[in-house]
C-alpha cells in the first residue's frame, strides 16, 4: 500500500512538471505580453525596455524557462510583476482558504442533493419522484454556474436580504460569518455538481437493486432501509466514486467564475487577473496549485476504492 | 396439522397489462421437519412457486390465485410489514448461485449477524458467538476468523455453506433451497445436499428442495413433487416415484440421468423436444407434444391430477397397486 502511493505520488510529480512546462509555454503563445499590459500606451519605449529587462523577459525563453523551473524546485514560485510585487506563494497561501472553503461546500451541498435523490430516483423508477428527478438533473446540468449564481444574489440577497451578496469572511472570523458568505455561492456550484452524481447514483443503484445479494438480503428478513443503506448503497457507491473524482475538476472550474461572481478572493479571481493583466508567475503558481489538488483527488479516489471495495488491493 | 400447505397457487406474469400464466394452480403439502423436493425443468415454474412463498416475487409477477398457508396463517393475507417479519424468522431461502448472493463489500461475519441481531434481537456480541456457532456448524474451519473475510475470500461451495449458516440464523421452521447445488462442482454437490438435509434434521426444519435433478433427490427427500409447465404432473413418496412413475415426464427424467442401479450399457435417454413455452397456448395435456404415449386426448383435455398424477395413461398402474 505504502509503495502504491509512493509510486503514485512520483507520477503526480511528473504529471505536475508537464502541466507547469505547458502552462509556462502557453502562455507566451498567449497574444499580448505583460509589458503592454501595464505601460498600455504611455510607456515610452525606453521605459518599455527598462521594464523587460527588470523582469527578465529579454532573456531568450528557454532560459527564461530554466530560470523559472529551478525556482519552483526550490519551492520560489517568484513574485506578481504587477502592483505591489507580492510573492506568488503569499498570494495563492491567501487565496486557497477561500477556494477550499468554497469547494468544500459545494461538494457537501452537492451530496445531500445526489444521494438521496439518487437513492429515490432508483428504488421509485418511472415514478414522478423520478422524472422529478431527472427534471432536476437535467435543469441542473443545463444551468451555467453564473446564472444560477446571479439569480441566487437577486433572490436572497438583493431581495429577501437573508445572505451577503459578495465578499469572504475567514472561519477564524466565527462559523455563521464563514459559512453565510459561502452558501449561495456553493449553491451555484454544486446544483449542477449534484445532478451529475444523482444520475449516477440513480444508474448504479438500478444495476445493484438486480443483484442477486439484495434477494438474499431481503430473505433475510431486513427492513428495506437498511438493505437500500447497507447493501446497495456501498455498491452502487463503486462506480459513482469515479465521477465524483473527475467531477472534481468541474468544482475548480466552477469555483473560477462564481469566485468572481460573488467577488471573492479565491484561487479562481486570482487566476482570472492573472490572465487579464498577463501576469506570467501568477498564472503559472496558481495552476501548478489547481493541478495539483487535480492530482491528489485523483489519487484519493484510487485509495478510496479499496476502502469501499475490499476485493481491491494495490500492492 | 402441515407446516406449509399451497393450495391452487397460480402465478401470472403482467406485461403492459398482457397476462401470462407461469404456474397454474399448484397444491402441496410439506410437514413439520419434512424435506420435500420439487423437480421440474427450468421454466416450469419451481422457483417461481417458492418465491412467492418468500413474499419475495418480482413486481411484474403477482400471485393470481390460491392459498399459502405457513402454520395455519395465511401468507398471502400479510402487509408487506408482515411477510417482511416472518422472513428470515420463520422461512428462509438458500439460493441457486453462491457467488453472487452474497454481499461482496461486506464481511462473511456481518451477512450472518444481521439477520440474528434483526429476527432474534441479540446483541452485537451475542450473534457474533451465535454467527461462529453457525459456521462451525456448517464445517467451516477456524470459523473466527472467516468472519472477518469477504465472499471473495471463499470458494462456491464455501459460500454456500455460508448461505446454509444464513438460512439457519434465526431458526426458522421451513428453509426453501432453490437448486442449491446447480452451481457447484459435482464433487461438492453431494457434500452440500448431506450437510443441508442433515442440519434440518438437527433443528427439526422443514426444507423445501428444488431441484431438476431426479436423481440426487431420492437420497434426500421424503417427498417428490414433478413441474412440469407450471403445472404439478406428479406427486408422492420418492421411493415409488423413483422405481415406478406414473407420468411419462417423470420416466423420462429418471431415463435422462444417470443410475447406479441400471445397466450401465443402457444408453441415457433425454426427453425430445423443448421444455413448454409459457407464452405458447398448448391445450390439453401440457407435456403432450414431447409425451411418447400421447394420444388425440392428450391434446383435447387436461388430465385431472389423479392418485398421484396428472395424465390420461398413467404408467406402472398394477404394480403400484399391487404394493
Amino acid at each position: 500500500m505504502a509503495a502504491y502511493i509512493l509510486r503514485r505520488l512520483i507520477g503526480a510529480a511528473l504529471v505536475m512538471i508537464a502541466v507547469a512546462t505547458l502552462v509556462f509555454f502557453m502562455l507566451r503563445l498567449v497574444p499580448g505580453d505583460p509589458i503592454a499590459a501595464m505601460l498600455a500606451e504611455a510607456g515610452s519605449d525606453e521605459a518599455r525596455e527598462a521594464l523587460t529587462r527588470k523582469l527578465g523577459f529579454d532573456q531568450p525563453l528557454i532560459v527564461q524557462y530554466f530560470k523559472w523551473f529551478g525556482n519552483m524546485l526550490q519551492g520560489d514560485l517568484g513574485a506578481s510583476i504587477y502592483g505591489s510585487n507580492q510573492p506568488v506563494s503569499k498570494i495563492i497561501v491567501e487565496a486557497l482558504p477561500r477556494t477550499l472553503s468554497l469547494a468544500f461546500l459545494s461538494f457537501v451541498i452537492a451530496l445531500i442533493i445526489a444521494i438521496p435523490a439518487g437513492i429515490i430516483a432508483a428504488t421509485r423508477k418511472n415514478s414522478a419522484a423520478d422524472t422529478a428527478v431527472s427534471l432536476f438533473a437535467f435543469l441542473g446540468l443545463s444551468m451555467p454556474d453564473f446564472w444560477l449564481a446571479i439569480l441566487l444574489i437577486i433572490v436572497f440577497a438583493a431581495n429577501l436580504q437573508w445572505l451577503p451578496a459578495i465578499g469572504y469572511e475567514p472561519l477564524s472570523a466565527g462559523l455563521w460569518p464563514w459559512l453565510s458568505h459561502l452558501i449561495l455561492p456553493s449553491i451555484a456550484i454544486g446544483t449542477g455538481f449534484s445532478a451529475i452524481i444523482a444520475r449516477m447514483i440513480r444508474s448504479a443503484m438500478l444495476e445493484v437493486l438486480n443483484a442477486d445479494y439484495m434477494r438474499t438480503a431481503a430473505s433475510k428478513g431486513l427492513p428495506t432501509r437498511i438493505i437500500l443503506l447497507r447493501h446497495a448503497f456501498p455498491n452502487a457507491l463503486i462506480p459513482v466514486i469515479t465521477v465524483i473524482g473527475i467531477a472534481f475538476a468541474l468544482l475548480i472550474s466552477g469555483a473560477v467564475v462564481v469566485e468572481n461572481v460573488f467577488a471573492i478572493k479565491g484561487l479562481g479571481r486570482v487566476l482570472i487577473q492573472g490572465i487579464q493583466n498577463r501576469d506570467y508567475p501568477v498564472v503559472q503558481g496558481a495552476v501548478l496549485v489547481v493541478s495539483a489538488f487535480f492530482v491528489l483527488s485523483n489519487l484519493l479516489v484510487d485509495l478510496l476504492y479499496a476502502v469501499i471495495d475490499p476485493r481491491i488491493r494495490y500492492s | 396439522m402441515p407446516l406449509l400447505v399451497v393450495e391452487n397457487l397460480s402465478i401470472s406474469l403482467f406485461d403492459e397489462g398482457h397476462e401470462t400464466q407461469l404456474v397454474d394452480r399448484i397444491s402441496y403439502q410439506v410437514e413439520q421437519g419434512e424435506t420435500l423436493a420439487i423437480v421440474g425443468e427450468s421454466g416450469s415454474g419451481k422457483s417461481l412457486s417458492s418465491l412467492s412463498v418468500m413474499g419475495l416475487l418480482a413486481k411484474e409477477l403477482r400471485v393470481t390465485s390460491g392459498r399459502i398457508m405457513l402454520d395455519g396463517e395465511d401468507l398471502l393475507s400479510l402487509s408487506s410489514e408482515e411477510m417482511r417479519q416472518r422472513r428470515g424468522r420463520d422461512l428462509s431461502m438458500v439460493f441457486q448461485e453462491p457467488m453472487t448472493s452474497l454481499n461482496p463489500v461486506r464481511t462473511i461475519g456481518s451477512q450472518i449477524m444481521e439477520s440474528i441481531e434483526e429476527n432474534l434481537g441479540f446483541s452485537r456480541s451475542a450473534a457474533r458467538t451465535r454467527a461462529i456457532e453457525l459456521l462451525q456448524e456448517v464445517g467451516m474451519a477456524d470459523a473466527e476468523r472467516r468472519l472477518r473475510q469477504y465472499p471473495h475470500h471463499f470458494s462456491g461451495g464455501m459460500r454456500q455453506r455460508v448461505m446454509i449458516a444464513i438460512a439457519l440464523a434465526a431458526n426458522p421452521k421451513l428453509i426453501i433451497a432453490d437448486e442449491p447445488t446447480t452451481a457447484l462442482d459435482v464433487t461438492i454437490q453431494a457434500q452440500i445436499l448431506e450437510l443441508m438435509t442433515r442440519l434440518c434434521r438437527e433443528h427439526g426444519t422443514a426444507l423445501v428442495l428444488i431441484t431438476h435433478n431426479l436423481g440426487i433427490v431420492a437420497r434426500y427427500a421424503q417427498r417428490v413433487t414433478v413441474m412440469y409447465g407450471g403445472r404439478i404432473v406428479e406427486a408422492g413418496r420418492a421411493v415409488d416415484l423413483y422405481h415406478r412413475p406414473r407420468h411419462p415426464y417423470t420416466e423420462g427424467l429418471l431415463r435422462s440421468v444417470p443410475r447406479l442401479d441400471q445397466d450401465r450399457t443402457q444408453p441415457l435417454r433425454p426427453i425430445q423436444g423443448s421444455p413448454a413455452d409459457p407464452f405458447m397456448k398448448i391445450t390439453g395435456c401440457r407435456f403432450h407434444p414431447r409425451c411418447p404415449y400421447a394420444a388425440p386426448v392428450c391434446r383435447e383435455t387436461k388430465p385431472a391430477f389423479e392418485a398421484g398424477a396428472a395424465c390420461h395413461f398413467p404408467l406402472n398402474q398394477e404394480s403400484r397397486d399391487a404394493s
